[in-house]
């Protein structure tokens, strides 16, 4: 037992770089290992040398065109989720409206709300949900298009939309189906006009109720500090104001719930936004126009910069990348393919000194140890509710806000202890519905090598139990970055 | 910055194996002082509706302001409860009318923070920071407030989180956790408590005192009953911890739902039953603590308020000025303290002006309750004007 560690660990530690060759194909390997960490869930087993001998820049430029990647292993175990196609107005109909009416012959008769039939009807509802939560946890574990799930990811918590306000949980669907997805490789200003239009997000920041003579701020106000202009991009509680008059009847059929504007609710008058005076009259083009101008403004393209850059870089990423990703979005009039191609073609996204720079997020943390070991999800919601212990349920994110992107959202003494016995469960395969095959090499699991002490303490525990070191590994300071 | 905050900001990176101190040695520090003091911290997140929560009801002003959502009058039905012949809580918060009027809770009022934004992010910044207007502040003031006078036990600052608060950043000593039932290593603990003992021992030491401690196993006292929402799950673990003497002096938890900007409703509705299941909570606190409430007092918080007119939909949107409620200890309660503005005349013309700024609530709670030496290392930069609280 003894002996098959120092075998391993001598196998394992002996470096490359006994000839100039082998020092290239070991800093190739590297760089395999750290995009393969970035700009996907992690590494499968065998996957950083296939990428280090296809080469990281053309493994790079194909995840840039998701569209080009077959995908119809997942495509096929997705088809098993019947409500991913459904139209909001096939949910609203079967499982909305339903609900609703049983809930209020319940109320009228003083039937139990808590009876078999309302059960049921409950169960469908936390479907929709729930197929959606299936869907990005499947995706991202196996998904060939790995960058694609990360911009979904970045995405849909840019644009945050809480999953418990409400109907909001039967309009996620379309919106992550139809709003982000296919826009995310596009123009940004495409992307933040989707979002305006999307009922999910008129619903979530109240803007579908706001009238004219009775606005609501809520939405004109995160549109610009979260979703363009930044905090600190330039703008004042009268612009705040004046933005929700020009958004007022920007609304949503709430039976159907598809996307209206309501000349009705609209207020007529003339307004200035951001010192852009828009005469009277103006109707659904002028929120159209200051759409177009927030996106097309020089603070958002220092914003979604920064936040790019802060993902897929480092919690604090250096200013004259941010600056010039910036300026890359600018000049493609906020292409968002070339943005993120200037983020990871970029010198320091490529230096060494970024390498495990970030700690993973919980959803990182447990889709890449599945992915290491190999797993098989056969059912993804005990991973889901994994999620929600480790403090981030997908589509649950209260706050228009999202969820904190840097070490700090994420590292702490209960979260470690959480993902320390995840990976226990994981390796040893007692996690319900993902299996996972026996360990050939657990000590490789990581992907990079292993710092001393980790070795050592792996070593004192004299087990050649691989699920035990495999485990060990998993559970290690080294796997919780990226 | 010392090691073990530099390496944990770091993230968890590992360096040296070095053992840790002998955890019952430890534990029995911490036994040896009973009676030591807590503060427990709770944060309203989205911005509360002060003029809702605590009732300005002899003010004409509001009535006008609020046609649809405000709450009645005392006596009238969904009125709201006296305290003091102007205000009246919402009668959702009836759970703990009798600590107001046995003197043990009191409210401040047109609270909060002076910096005028209404972005909720940036808000609970600056009031977690305790440095409003200066974002380049790293570390949280209950951090800064525990300092050098943490007492030793891994336990002494605990988030009922699942991350660290801001309000708790750059503490060396604090830990998040959202079921201390579930706070321990299932196998392998000893190679992990190696893996981790420069980046985290502390959590490993915490793990073992709470099971040794049964903390989990504690039943709530005097027939309290806690509800079963979030925050009544973190009042009752934080009873747990403070009942079991596991060296508790700063709580934290936080509770979310008080944005509502559309269809808050009056004395039934949203805000309603966001209040009716915090009052639930901490008075289920307050009760299962019996007379050890008067070594701990609970303050709650929030960002900022809400306009006071209400807007197109039956809600409010962001403000200025709220209101904050302290409980136990040697509070001096039955009061509405701070210095009430009026609504005749309103911060940038819609907002219930601050009249006191939260540094002022929370110094004496720290000085004179926690025993903080020195509040100005906890407010920089801000000469404290401490309220008469205790």
């Amino acid at each position: 037992m003894r002996q098959f560690l120092a075998v391993t660990l001598c196998g394992f530690l002996v470096l490359p770089a006994t000839s100039g060759n082998s020092a290239v194909a070991g800093r190739e390997r590297e760089r395999a290992a750290h995009v393969l960490n970035r700009l996907a869930f992690g590494a499968r087993p065998g996957e950083i040398d296939r990428v280090a001998r296809m080469g990281v820049d053309r493994w790079i430029a194909g995840q840039l065109q998701p569209e080009k990647i077959s995908d119809t292993a997942i495509e096929q175990t997705l088809a098993r989720y019947r409500t991913l196609s459904w139209s909001t107005s096939r949910i609203m109909k079967e499982v909305y409206q339903p609900l609703v009416t049983a809930r209020r012959r319940a109320q009228r008769d003083g039937d139990d709300v808590q009876d078999g039939s309302m059960r049921e009807l409950r169960r469908e509802a936390q479907r929709v949900v729930g197929d959606l939560s299936a869907q990005r946890i499947l995706r991202a574990a196996a998904s060939e298009r790995q960058l694609n799930e990360i911009m979904v990811d970045f995405w849909m918590n840019h644009f945050n939309v809480f999953a418990g306000k409400s109907i909001d949980r039967f309009l996620l669907t379309s919106y992550e189906r139809d709003t982000i997805r296919p826009h995310i490789w596009g123009s940004f200003e495409e992307l933040l006009l989707a979002s305006a239009r999307s009922p999910a997000m008129l619903f979530y920041l109240d803007n579908a109720r706001s009238r004219r003579g009775g606005i609501n701020e809520n939405y004109a106000r995160e549109i610009m500090e979260l979703h363009s202009l930044g905090v600190d991009g330039g703008y004042t509680q009268k612009d705040v104001s004046e933005l929700a008059r020009v958004l007022t009847g920007w609304s949503i059929d709430r039976k159907r719930g598809n996307f209206v504007f309501r000349p009705a609710l609209h207020d007529r008058d003339a307004k200035t936004v951001l010192g852009i005076r828009l005469p009277a009259g103006g109707g659904i083009k002028e929120g159209e126009r200051m759409i177009r101008a927030l996106a097309a403004h020089p603070s958002t393209a220092k914003h979604i910069a920064r936040k790019l850059a802060e993902r897929l870089v480092s919690d604090d990423p250096p200013p004259a990348l941010v600056n010039r990703v910036a300026e890359r979005f600018t000049a493609t009039r906020g292409n968002l393919r070339e943005t993120v191609k200037a983020l990871v073609t970029s010198p320091e996204f490529n230096d060494p000194r970024y390498y495990r720079v970030k700690v993973k997020s919980p959803f990182e943390y447990t889709i890449s140890a599945v992915r290491a070991v190999g797993g098989q999800i056969e059912n993804p919601i005990p991973l889901a509710q994994q999620l929600k212990k480790m403090g981030q349920p997908l589509y649950f994110a209260q706050a228009p806000t999202g969820y904190g992107d840097d070490a700090a959202s994420w590292v702490n003494s209960g979260a470690l202890v959480e993902r320390i016995n995840f990976a226990i469960a994981l390796t040893g395969n007692t996690i319900p519905g993902i299996r996972v095959p026996e360990v050939a090499d657990p000590l490789r699991l990581a992907g990079v090598a292993l710092s001393e002490d980790t070795l050592k303490v792996i070593a004192d525990r004299k087990t050649d139990d691989p699920a035990a070191i495999a485990g060990l590994v998993i559970g290690s300071p080294e796997f919780q970055r990226q | 910055m010392n090691r073990r905050i530099f390496l944990r900001s770091a993230g968890l990176v590992l360096a040296g194996t070095a053992l840790t101190p002998g955890v019952f040695a430890r534990m029995a520090m911490a036994s040896t002082t009973k009676g030591r003091k807590t503060l427990v911290t709770i944060f309203q997140r989205g911005a509360v509706d002060g003029l809702n929560m605590v009732v300005p009801y002899a003010e004409s002003a509001y009535y006008t302001a609020r046609p649809s959502i405000a709450i009645s009058r005392p006596g009238q039905e969904g009125g709201a409860l006296d305290l003091d012949g102007f205000f009246g809580v919402h009668p959702a918060l009836a759970p703990l009318v009798p600590y107001f009027k046995d003197k043990s809770a009191a409210f401040i009022h047109a609270a909060g923070s002076p910096d005028s934004t209404r972005s909720h992010f940036d808000a609970q910044d600056f009031m977690e920071s305790g440095t409003p207007g200066v974002k380049s502040t790293r570390d949280g003031f209950l951090a800064r407030a525990l300092g050098k006078k943490a007492n030793g036990s891994p336990l002494s600052a605990v988030s009922m989180t699942s991350s660290l608060p801001r309000i708790l950043a750059g503490s060396a000593d604090a830990i998040a956790m959202t079921d201390i039932s579930r706070f321990n290593v299932r196998q392998h603990a000893g190679s992990f408590e190696q893996m981790y003992a420069s980046s985290a021992s502390e959590a490993f030491e915490a793990s073992k005192i709470l099971s040794a401690a049964a903390s989990a196993r504690l039943a709530p006292a005097n027939g309290a009953e806690y509800p079963r929402t979030p925050l009544g799950n973190s009042l009752k673990q934080i009873a747990q911890l403070i009942r079991s003497d596991v060296g508790l002096e700063v709580a934290f938890a936080d509770v979310e739902g008080w944005d509502t900007h559309a269809g808050q409703g009056g004395s039934n509705g949203q805000l309603a039953n966001s209040l009716r299941q915090f009052a639930a909570a901490i008075a289920a606190f307050a009760r299962d603590l019996g007379s050890r409430m008067s070594d701990v007092v609970l303050v709650t918080t929030s960002e900022f308020g809400r306009t006071v007119r209400e807007n197109g939909n039956r809600g409010t949107d962001h403000g200025h000025g709220t209101v904050m409620m302290t409980l136990g200890g040697a509070i001096k309660g039955g009061k509405v303290h701070g210095r009430w503005p009026g609504l005749s005349s309103l911060y940038e013309g819609r907002d219930l002006a601050v009249t006191t700024d939260f540094r002022d609530v929370f110094a004496p709670l720290l000085t004179a309750h926690l025993g903080v030496a020195d509040i100005r290392q906890v407010f920089p930069r801000y000469e404290v004007r401490p309220l008469r609280l205790i």
